[in-house]
């Protein structure tokens, strides 16, 4: 393999976005108002772009002429790297709002820095995906805000959501050691002020939305180890569905 | 005298419409106009939405990511149009509001073609060639409509649908080449929509009583039958051309009339499936009915947001 630690780092970006947009995915058809049923299925249907792009450098990288299909729908569940904040239930509107501003608040000061790599690809990807994940955050905040000071119905509910989904921000800054190997390569930038943003942007939109971060800061994490909750295999379940039933064709 | 000025204006409005003048939302017309373009066109936009469920059924279980994205796309142009249309209707003064109520008390009919389930990927791909298919042939014809906004939206949507039957085409014949259980999934989705689609235009001209005062009215321009014979004569030799066969014992070529003869439709199904009774029918509108209800604290959210932001700004 070219780079091994370069491979793994692109799962966890193309995992991150493929199981994120499929549970977008499910609410089509299901939103709470027209207008939103369409940007919940624009926006799945720029993250599955991302990982399409995403997994199929991941398969170039890996030299086993695996591309975004056989990395993204053949897998084992243990084999998958994403974070267990994007494989969540939808929940309602106010869980599936705030699991998405969690990941947008993080993934926009990602890729800006993302833009800087020294692999081109790598840099060309973040770049293409900045421009859509900028929509996606300014989407995502003004909900969060609008639930937040909306009614004391809302205001309880994204509440709870954010009681129930903060647990698992945490690990969107996991690193061990491919981060490190990549920084030393150049590949990836200092990635150390990436969560001071994060922290600034969730700070100051739930401030704007009257919520308050939970006490509790108990934090999960498993999912870039390959051990994740119960939810998941049910997604794949459906994600892998046809692959499975039908081996081996062309669609 | 007031009835002489009525008939002075039907005269008028029926002028504009002889000229192939548009009308227009501000412009004087009869009731009975206004209520028949209300009907049919939230008729049409509750289509668009209901018509989003089935094919949304299969977005997660998409067997690659391209088809996946294509879908979801797809889907989202749906949504788009039931928006334009949603908007176009509310120029005659409709409230959207009350018009999605009909469509969830069951005052409202939508196509009854989504009242079919989809029970297979390739389902998908005889969606987008037969359904959309079959909804392009009336909307291209819709595009001439003597009301403005309905005309004109339809242009977008046309463009889109014509996008979308191409890609349905394309899917099917993906697996009409490919393995032996993809034929079978192929040939099974034709077989299932294929009449279902041919109902899509509607009753026999001789059984369609409204017909001829929309034609009258340019809000029709082509009749049930002409549309659906002119949607058989493009479709079959489709079919033929990637190895599916119509589901039609009796469908032949005519040398005579240039059309294709075919078998009459069972017209007890379709007024069945009208009537509520087909396999969907108490499902989709249960789901429109759902995602209203559970979405009604987000709205009232939304809106008591604004409310507050307004008077943040004014004090």
């Amino acid at each position: 393999m070219k780079n091994e630690a370069l491979f793994r780092y692109l799962l966890r970006l193309g995992d991150d976005s493929l199981i994120l947009g499929q549970r977008l995915a499910e609410w089509c058809g299901h939103g709470p108002i027209l207008e939103e049923d369409i940007a919940m299925t624009n926006i799945s249907l720029d993250l599955i772009g991302q990982a399409m792009s995403l997994l199929d450098y991941a398969g170039v990288i890996e030299g086993k002429e695996r591309n975004c299909d056989k990395l993204g729908l053949l897998r084992y569940e243990k084999e998958y790297v994403n974070v267990l904040l994007v494989e969540q239930p939808n929940g309602d509107f106010g869980d599936t709002i705030m699991r998405q501003f969690l990941f947008d608040a993080f993934r926009k000061p990602l890729y800006e820095k993302l833009v800087n790599s020294s692999d081109k690809q790598l840099a060309a990807i973040a770049e293409k995906s900045l421009k859509e994940t900028r929509y996606h955050l300014k989407h995502s905040s003004e909900w969060v805000i609008r639930l937040g000071d909306g009614t004391e119905e809302s205001h309880e509910r994204v509440q709870n959501s954010l009681d129930t989904l903060w647990r698992f921000a945490d690990e969107l800054f996991y690193t061990d050691e491919v981060e490190a190997q990549l920084t030393g390569e150049g590949i990836l930038p200092d990635l150390s002020e990436i969560k001071t943003e994060w922290e600034s942007t969730v700070k100051h939109v739930f401030s704007e939305a009257t919520l308050e971060i939970p006490a509790n800061n108990w934090k999960f994490e498993g999912g870039r180890k390959g051990r994740h909750s119960e939810h998941f295999g049910h997604l794949l379940s459906e994600l892998q569905y046809m692959q499975r039933a039908y081996p081996n064709m062309e669609w | 005298m007031k009835v002489l000025e009525t008939t002075d204006l039907e005269q008028k409005f029926q002028d504009k419409i002889d000229r192939e003048v548009k009308i227009e939302p501000n412009d004087w017309m009869p009731d009975a106009y206004r209520k028949t373009l209300i009907r049919q066109m939230s008729q049409h936009a509750h289509s668009e939405i209901v018509g989003m469920l089935p094919e949304a059924n299969w977005i997660t279980r998409a067997p690659n990511l391209r088809r996946k994205a294509v879908l979801l796309a797809k889907v989202q142009d749906e949504a788009g149009h039931g928006l334009y249309l949603y908007s176009a209707t509310e120029t005659l003064g409709a409230d959207r509001e009350a018009t999605i109520d009909d469509l969830h008390s069951g005052k409202a009919k939508y196509s009854s073609i989504f009242n079919y389930p989809a029970l297979s990927w390739a389902d998908i791909g005889a969606i987008g060639w037969l359904v959309d298919g079959a909804a392009i042939m009336n909307q291209v014809a819709l595009c001439r409509c003597s009301y403005g906004p309905y005309a004109r939206a339809m242009v977008k949507i046309c463009k889109e649908e014509s996008f979308h039957q191409r890609q349905g085409y394309e899917l099917l014949t993906t697996l009409a080449q490919g393995a032996p259980e993809q034929k079978e999934l192929a040939q099974d989705a034709l077989n299932r929509f294929w009449w279902p689609a041919l109902m899509m235009f509607g009753p026999n001209d001789d059984e369609s009583p409204n017909s001829a005062q929309s034609m009258r009215w340019k809000i029709k321009r082509l009749t049930n039958d002409e549309l659906r014979q002119n949607f058989i004569d493009a479709t079959v030799p489709q079919a033929e051309l990637i190895g599916l066969k119509v589901p039609d014992e009796n469908l032949k070529w005519n040398e005579e009339t240039g059309h294709y003869d075919f078998t009459p439709i069972n017209w007890d199904e379709f007024w069945q499936v009208v009537n509520g009774n087909g396999p969907c029918n108490k499902q989709r509108v249960d789901a429109r009915r759902k995602a209203k209800e559970e979405g009604m604290w987000v709205r009232e959210a939304a809106l008591a947001f604004a409310e507050k932001r307004k008077k943040k700004l004014t004090a």
